[in-house]
């Protein structure tokens, strides 16, 4: 892939164009794999691909770019994704 | 080499189509019409071999410019006034896109009242979008800076797009003796368009994302880099066309009769020319004044202000104004200024609404200047 000089905004298609939109989360995804049942939606419905599949469809989530927007906990049909407010940044 | 005596317009439109542009893309507006009307006879006669896009409005001008430019290609459009300010934000979206889109704006007035003719509000109002800014003074430099716009707009140190403005009527409309090259000359002098980044299935990108603070801090900080470095392009394009062509108009500025100057003039557009019959008959009754005629706006030309006021007092005029403030040129030289000089700086706001400017208006305001009888920024012969 070629690569342009000009400094504006265009975005390469890779893994985090947008930056690491991880940072804007305020409630974060966390996984309960005992209650987990490898359905997928949470994987087929992430709006950022931010749920990984390995080979045997388990599924983890990639806190570096989840948004935390919560579809996958609402789409989870079993519960295992839950809610959870991050907590506050240290200064 | 052939001689084309007519309009400042008709000199534009026919230095555009030399510089082979594969889009234009314009929306006519009253005084720039025939302007766009010349380029569509080249259309008809099959000289123009690009594709001349009619749109609905200037908005649409640009936005068509900006996808051209953004697919690859040389782009081109003139406007004026209202139809400038249509664009506005269109202007800043083509120079933070880093596209050298290359367009004409004939200085006219900004209603209401409505009036045709010239003042430069239309193109000082879009200072801050991030376009380089000419502003001509006969036809002949009409001509030879389109073409050097095309350079300078494509070079790969720059990549912006760029403005050239001629005043309403009195260069717009006014036939004069314009030397135009052959089109060998042209093509040499530009080269080929080459894109320093466009829409490309083979390579794709995505134009225009959403990007974060850090980022976009650095884009921007890029545009002025790149303005910056335009200071010492434009001198070196403009000799470069020198030896193509044989003509310079000066770089960043037009020296007139500096030598020795104690006053030096500074001012704009087609009032620039008056100057120098001014600066002639002045110098003959013994004052010792030349004339410094500004032909880039952006990017400022703070260092050669600041070698002008080592040298003398200087006498601004301008045919602006920053309402609420004053005229912009003498707001700027005086920044420019700052911590430099203590010499005496005197502005004018003169021709506002199209209201002449002749070189005897122009010489009564630089011995009021001189004189020191002119107030801190004086409306030049205002009836109340």
């Amino acid at each position: 892939m070629k690569k342009f000089s000009v400094e504006t905004s265009l975005s390469y298609p890779k893994k985090g164009a947008m930056g690491k939109t991880g940072s804007w989360r305020v409630f974060k995804p966390i996984l309960d794999k005992k209650k987990c049942v490898k359905c997928l939606r949470c994987w087929i419905f992430c709006p950022e691909s931010s749920i990984h599949r390995e080979k045997d469809d388990s599924v983890s989530i990639d806190y570096e770019f989840c948004k935390g927007c919560g579809v996958c906990a609402n789409e989870c049909n079993v519960k295992a994704i839950i809610m959870e407010r991050e907590e506050a940044k240290k200064n | 080499m052939t001689i084309m005596i007519d309009t400042g317009n008709r000199i534009a439109a026919k230095a555009a189509i030399m510089a082979k542009p594969e889009v234009v893309a314009a929306y006519p507006i009253t005084p720039q019409t025939t302007l766009v009307e010349a380029i569509a006879e080249y259309v008809a006669r099959g000289e123009y071999k690009g594709e001349f896009i009619c749109v609905e409005s200037e908005h649409s001008a640009m936005c068509a410019c900006i996808g051209a430019s953004a697919a690859g290609s040389r782009t081109f459009t003139a406007t004026s006034s209202h139809g400038l300010l249509l664009m506005h934000e269109m202007l800043h979206w083509a120079a933070l896109a880093r596209l050298p889109v290359v367009m004409c704006n004939i200085n006219r007035v900004i209603g209401p009242g409505w009036n045709i003719w010239t003042d430069e509000n239309d193109s000082i109002s879009q200072r801050d979008t991030g376009w380089i800014q000419f502003y001509c003074s006969s036809n002949q430099e009409i001509f030879d800076t389109v073409i050097q716009s095309f350079k300078l707009a494509e070079h790969e140190k720059i990549v912006l797009p760029v403005m050239i403005n001629l005043n309403a009527f009195i260069l717009s409309h006014t036939s004069m003796p314009a030397e135009i090259p052959e089109q060998r000359v042209v093509d040499e002098f530009l080269g080929k368009h080459i894109a320093h980044w466009k829409s490309d299935i083979d390579n794709p990108t995505t134009f225009g994302n959403i990007i974060g603070p850090a980022y976009y801090y650095k884009v921007r900080r890029a545009m002025q880099q790149s303005h910056l470095r335009a200071k010492k392009l434009i001198p070196q394009i403009a000799k470069d066309w020198k030896k193509s062509s044989g003509y310079f108009h000066g770089d960043l500025l037009e020296y007139y009769k500096c030598e020795g100057a104690e006053d030096i003039l500074l001012s704009m557009g087609a009032i620039g020319a008056e100057s120098k019959i001014a600066i002639n008959e002045l110098q003959n009754e013994g004052q010792k004044i030349g004339l410094a005629r500004v032909r880039v706006l952006r990017p400022f030309p703070t260092e050669e202000i600041i070698k002008l006021g080592k040298q003398a007092n200087l006498i601004v005029i301008d045919r602006n104004i920053s309402v609420g403030l004053e005229g912009v040129l003498f707001n700027e030289v005086k920044a420019a200024l700052f911590g430099t000089s203590d010499i005496k700086a005197t502005g004018f706001i003169a021709g506002l609404g199209g209201k002449d400017v002749t070189y005897k208006d122009i010489k009564s305001m630089c011995r009021k200047a001189i004189q020191g009888t002119s107030k801190a920024q004086e409306w030049y012969a205002m009836e109340d």
